[in-house]
């Protein structure tokens, strides 16, 4: 660890601080508006904070989902909401008193303040000097494949971890389909400057998204940095009112949603068949499976994204 | 400090005046409209005038390109965002500010 200079002290300090301000006033907002712009700025004070903990992958991640495509989905649903602004929340704390959830509450309040008093005392005794895996990870870094660190342990040490988390997301596009509408429909907008942009902007995103998955192997991107970018390349065509034809969302759309997480089962039996662990790859093609499932994982985490914002967001026309 | 570093240290001090004068702009003003004006305005110039402040500094054409590329798309994100909030703005009647 390099020493603080007191620049960079009264820096991280700010950050922290604005961190749990806007934590605090997102949460105890009323105005869910409010909310979810101070949400969104949350996000980006985070992406920043983990650059300065020297972790670029987890603030590429957290600025293109944490704060970007989040807050894109929560804008859209927010405005799918029946009420939006501070009404409805009086209207839930009244609901919440008259059904005498007071007990409930307290409850609550006492179970999430002893959680915060164990993460206290968790930060407290950790111990001054331990680098966690890290010899472990450069130890293995050979048979890995790829030489990012963070690629290594995310695709092949702990690949059932991006496995699941593929899994969440589908099961997210699972939940939104099933309680929301599916609002197909052909139409363009007669917006020419968000035209332009999209136009401009999504061929820029496709080849970023690329990048970052190629540089994936060596350096701070990946699947999910890379989809991301992708997804928000999707978005927006989707605001510019660009919709797929009825007959892409049928059976390609669904196997091109499928297809990072088959890919993965796929490549996690594999193995097995050769007498070897779940998803332990035979180091010398380690690094040719990684690239491909990160290619299948980057394109399904684009089109979930992407798709999860096409039911959420309301269609300004029909209705079904 | 070599010339090099003094013309950065211009560069990005100047740039931070800009960024100053957009937050105070976007505190003081009196309407959505002029807001949007201050912050678009005074980012394109700031951030312009930090990433050429870097671009000298990174010593290589790669590094100054991809600022300057970032530099490019927020100016492109910002002046397409600005008029679409304004935009936005005015298609739900909100007033403009009138002295």
């Amino acid at each position: 660890m390099e020493t603080l200079t007191e620049l960079q002290w009264i820096f991280d300090v700010l950050t922290g601080c604005g961190l749990l301000w806007l934590a605090w006033s997102c949460l105890s907002s009323r105005n869910l508006h409010r909310a979810v712009v101070q949400f969104v700025s949350f996000g980006l004070l985070m992406s920043l904070a983990w650059v300065r903990l020297e972790a670029p992958d987890i603030a590429l991640a957290e600025a293109a989902i944490g704060a970007g495509l989040t807050g894109a989905l929560l804008m859209a649903s927010l405005a799918r909401l029946p009420l939006s602004g501070s009404a409805d929340i009086r209207a839930l704390k009244s609901a919440e008193r008259i059904a005498g959830a007071r007990l409930l509450q307290l409850l609550r309040n006492s179970l999430l303040f002893a959680f915060a008093l164990f993460i206290i005392y968790a930060i407290f005794f950790l111990p001054p000097e331990f680098s966690g895996l890290r010899e472990e990870v450069a130890t293995e870094i050979e048979n890995a494949g790829v030489r990012n660190p963070v690629t290594a342990v995310l695709l092949n040490f702990r690949g059932y971890d991006t496995f699941l988390e593929l899994l969440v997301l589908l099961g997210a596009l699972f939940g939104v389909r099933i309680v929301g509408m599916q609002p197909v429909r052909t139409s363009m907008t007669s917006e020419p400057v968000l035209n332009i942009l999209a136009s401009l902007l999504t061929p820029i995103l496709i080849l970023v998204a690329a990048y970052l998955l190629w540089i994936g192997t060596d350096g701070a991107g990946g699947a999910f940095q890379a989809g991301a970018v992708l997804g928000a390349g999707g978005v927006l065509l989707l605001l510019a009112g660009w919709r797929p034809a009825r007959a892409l969302m049928a059976s390609p759309f669904r196997s091109l949603v499928l297809l990072g997480p088959l890919a993965f089962v796929f490549v996690a039996v594999l193995p097995l068949l050769s007498g070897r662990a779940l998803l332990q790859y035979p180091p010398d093609s380690a690094g040719t499976l990684i690239v491909l499932l990160e290619i299948a994982a980057t394109l399904s985490i684009g089109l979930t994204l992407c798709a999860l914002f096409l039911n959420v967001s309301a269609d300004d026309g029909e209705q079904p | 400090m070599t010339p090099t570093d003094w013309f950065t240290a211009m560069l990005l001090g100047l740039g931070t005046i800009f960024f100053i004068a957009g937050a105070v702009g976007l505190i003081r003003f009196p309407d959505t409209y002029t807001r949007l004006h201050i912050a678009t305005k005074t980012d394109n110039v700031g951030l312009g005038l930090i990433v050429f402040g870097l671009a000298v500094q990174s010593g290589s054409w790669s590094v100054a390109g991809k600022l300057v590329l970032i530099w490019l798309l927020v100016m492109l994100a910002g002046a397409s965002v600005a008029y679409l909030v304004a935009n936005g703005a005015i298609s739900r009647g909100i007033p403009v500010w009138k002295r």
